[in-house]
């Protein structure tokens, strides 16, 4: 034991012998020890779902995590290999079910890329407008989660609250409120419902003094600023050496975005910028998704006034069976670079299908971004990651 | 009547049962007061659900009883019939025991918390010093409870808790010192440590102590405000059962009628404080402007207040009932809330009437009755506003980290208190 006191911190917990632990009787417990090894996790309130965390501990400082991942793991990808790709489409709204829309452009995008056919002009508004909807749901959605975690239980409630007027759109649109399967390989199958623009736009208008009333409620709040200011500081360097992206490599002030860096779907035709940090840390995070937020805004505003008429179906066979090859394709999901890699060996089901989810990758920044500071900051840190683990187990 | 009943009853009485060494007042004074704690808890908890549900654009119980108003029954009987489990590895004993030693701190506070000038179960000449040490006492109960768990959560929340609690202490105390320097400002230069002490010093000198040589006493004030929310274990101080970090502290490991213990201590503790907050410098039973406005007249209209409050009470009530649904299911709804404005109306009538019938300040029971209800409603209103503040601050804020908020009590808070009694002192001395 008394070798690792000294260097302890600057290890991960699987590097320390547990074997001499012995945890049989009461009276043998931790509280010989001066480090505390407790379980948070998987039934805990604030690990957003199934995670469980192995936390280290001096007291209340971290010395350590460790994450164990996989009990809500579905086998998603094997499932892939034995559905034919339309068979396939629903089950990766499954996988980040919050922002089921954006999984569902990824993986349509992908194959239409794999089929080298395109979705029209009007599919891809459409495609744009609900998976900015959607960005903006699980934004509201990590935003009352988090100040939940720190503490602050009124903006679950806001948030909540103006997430039922997006998830009302997309019922409108395809009948389902958060599975939603709303596009299909090669286009939309449904065309929008009359009254679809007024009502965009009906919440574009009701959702813009809401960001507002949340920022009220957090932005300046002297507790806000103590609890995220430094708290979770990761550097863009190491968020690209761990393959972090999304609203996390922003806020270290990496400005990369695929709607910018790749354009897919319609996203090269509008205007909008890409909002970032400086400090990398959880309070940036927080300003770069609230911006998000807006951005997202001003780009469902261009689609929904320049939506073009036209078919919403590209020239895609009833059997889809792509061509023998592979592809990798990634989207900007709410939470990070979503992406696709296929290979297909030319039968109507793929041969392989890997999926890259921002959540799983993002998790592993963790243990950097926590190692020090107390166990209430691993809190405010999972919420900040903004994980589902649907995603990550997959 | 024996003699030892109606001695009391007599308006010419300016003293508590325990210093009149009359034990059966004393003893009517606890089970009033313990009963009436009760039922305090019982309504803060429906007022707390209802307030922070409005708060957070959501109704609120609803469904047992209309409006919810039977919910907090539903609940305490729930956690009577649950299943009481003790953890095969806790220490059975002390984990039982451990919510009955929070319990008791938090009632036995109220031995000294003046309702009115006679109005108290004892007055003690130490009272204030009595009551930090009792409230002290509370956080016994939990460091006991998260030991005894043998589990890491609660041992954690324990540690916290105990931590909090002891480092709040100091700047409250030192607060309470500087309203205690102020009740010495008198023709004699001696001051007391009495609750009722304490708010006569304030009637004498016609000025609350929160208005006192201002901003001083404010600052005092503010300080006691923020600690006794830390006391309390409170947002944005609830660390200790900090419910996203450790589940739910130090009580993690209780459930049924022992956690109900903890929860009840807390209310009751919440009340305490925010007792203490209003003897020292909200006036304690005081009505507004009582040196300026003291006319029979005024005393009389004052005195209305009571009936009145329950008299809008059941107005609203009243109005509530018949803007009910009218479906046939709402029916025993709309009956049963009819029948509380109607229970509510005759509280306020009989108020009113004990309002009129001893309005001449003469030797009758029902003069006695009325100043009685005039002292109490009053220090209750008080009190009750502390109680809206707890929500509103549960409602509106994240919570502090543990660090920060050992900074905050250390550094900040300390030092201001420091400096706010030195201050006090020079003031006291220089104006006196």
């Amino acid at each position: 034991m008394s070798d690792r006191t000294s260097d302890a911190s600057n290890r991960a917990p699987s590097d320390v012998d547990r074997s001499n632990l012995d945890y049989g009787t009461p009276d043998k417990t931790y509280l010989d020890s001066n480090e505390l090894i407790i379980n948070m996790g998987p039934q805990h309130p604030a690990t957003h779902g199934v995670l469980r965390v192995i936390l280290k501990l001096d007291g209340e400082k971290v010395l350590g995590t460790e994450c164990v991942i996989g009990y809500l793991h579905r086998g998603v990808e094997k499932i892939a290999e034995n559905r034919t790709y339309t068979m396939f489409n629903p089950y990766v709204d499954r996988m980040d079910y919050c922002a089921a829309v954006s999984n569902g452009l990824g993986y349509c995008e992908a194959v239409e890329k794999l089929m080298n056919v395109e979705a029209p002009a009007r599919a891809k508004y459409i495609r744009v407008i609900l998976t900015e909807l959607q960005r903006i749901a699980s934004h509201q959605l990590w935003l009352g989660t988090h100040a939940l975690d720190i503490g602050a239980m009124t903006p679950l409630f806001y948030t909540f609250r103006d997430r039922e007027e997006i998830l009302k759109i997309f019922e409108r649109y395809c009948g389902a409120r958060l599975t939603t399967h709303a596009f299909r390989i090669g286009g939309c199958q449904y065309e929008t419902y009359a009254g679809f623009e007024k009502d965009v736009k009906n919440f574009l208008a009701f959702f813009a003094p809401k960001i507002d009333e949340y920022e009220a409620l957090l932005t300046t709040n002297r507790i806000w600023l103590e609890r995220t200011k430094n708290v979770g500081v990761i550097s863009g360097a190491d968020c690209i050496a761990l393959g972090v992206t999304g609203p996390l490599l922003r806020a270290s002030g990496v400005k990369w975005d695929l709607r910018k860096a790749q354009p897919y779907a319609a996203y090269s035709e509008f205007d909008f910028e890409i909002p970032t940090g400086v400090n990398g840390d959880t309070y940036d995070r927080y300003m770069v998704r609230m911006k998000e937020m807006r951005q997202s805004m001003r780009i469902i505003e261009q689609a929904v006034s320049g939506i073009p008429e036209g078919p919403i179906m590209g020239k895609v066979p009833k059997v889809i069976k792509p061509p023998v090859g592979e592809i990798y394709h990634s989207i900007e999901a709410p939470k990070g670079e979503l992406g696709y890699f296929i290979v297909s060996d030319g039968s109507t089901q793929p041969y392989r299908l890997r999926v890259r989810p921002p959540s799983f990758v993002n998790l592993q920044a963790l243990d950097l971004m926590v190692r020090g500071l107390l166990v209430a900051d691993v809190i405010a840190v999972i919420g900040t990651i903004d994980i589902v683990l649907g995603e990550v187990d997959r | 009547m024996p003699n030892f009943i109606m001695s009391y009853l007599d308006p010419k009485v300016t003293v508590t049962p325990g210093s009149a060494g009359n034990q059966f007042w004393a003893l009517m004074y606890v089970l009033i007061i313990f009963a009436g704690v009760s039922v305090a808890v019982i309504c803060m908890n429906w007022i707390e659900r209802k307030a922070l549900a409005h708060f957070q654009v959501r109704l609120g119980p609803m469904r047992v009883g209309p409006h919810g108003l039977l919910q907090p029954i539903a609940d305490a009987v729930k956690l009577m019939i649950k299943e009481d489990i003790i953890p095969a590895e806790a220490d059975q004993f002390v984990f039982w025991i451990a919510p009955m030693i929070g319990l008791l701190a938090a009632f036995t506070v109220y031995t000294v918390i003046p309702f009115g000038p006679s109005q108290a179960v004892s007055d003690m000449n130490i009272g204030i010093l009595f009551m930090l040490g009792v409230s002290s006492l509370g956080v016994l109960g939990i460091v006991v409870s998260g030991w005894a768990s043998n589990s890491h959560y609660p041992l954690i929340g324990a540690l916290r808790s105990s931590a909090q609690m002891v480092s709040y202490e100091v700047a409250m105390g030192l607060a309470v010192v500087s309203a205690i320097l102020m009740t010495s400002l008198n023709a004699s230069g001696t001051g007391t440590l009495s609750m009722i002490g304490i708010v006569q010093a304030q009637q004498q000198q016609g000025v609350w102590f929160i208005f006192k040589f201002f901003p001083l006493g404010f600052i005092a004030f503010v300080i006691f405000a923020i600690a006794m929310v830390a006391e309390t274990n409170r947002a944005p101080f609830d660390l200790a059962e900090a419910e996203s970090e450790l589940t739910a502290g130090y009580h993690t490991e209780y459930s049924g009628l022992r956690w109900s213990l903890f929860m009840l201590a807390e209310y009751a503790a919440m009340i305490a404080v925010s007792s203490i907050a209003v003897t020292l410098w909200l006036g304690g039973w005081m009505r507004p402007f009582p040196n300026l406005l003291h006319a029979p007249a005024w005393d009389f209209i004052f005195s209305l207040f009571p009936g009145l409050t329950f008299g809008g009470l059941a107005a609203i009530t009243f109005i509530e009932a018949a803007r009910m649904p009218t479906q046939s299911f709402f029916k025993i709804q709309r009956i049963g809330l009819a029948v509380f404005a109607a229970l509510l109306g005759f509280i306020a009538l009989l108020l009113l009437v004990i309002a009129v019938a001893g309005r001449s300040a003469d030797t009758s029971v029902a003069a006695r009755f009325r100043e009685g209800i005039d002292y109490v409603y009053w220090f209750v209103l008080k009190v009750a506003g502390f109680m809206y503040l707890f929500i509103w601050y549960r409602a509106t804020w994240p919570r502090y980290r543990f660090d920060q908020l050992m900074k905050i009590g250390w550094k900040v808070m300390l030092p201001i208190s420091l400096g706010v009694l030195v201050v006090t002192a020079i003031v006291g001395v220089i104006f006196s």
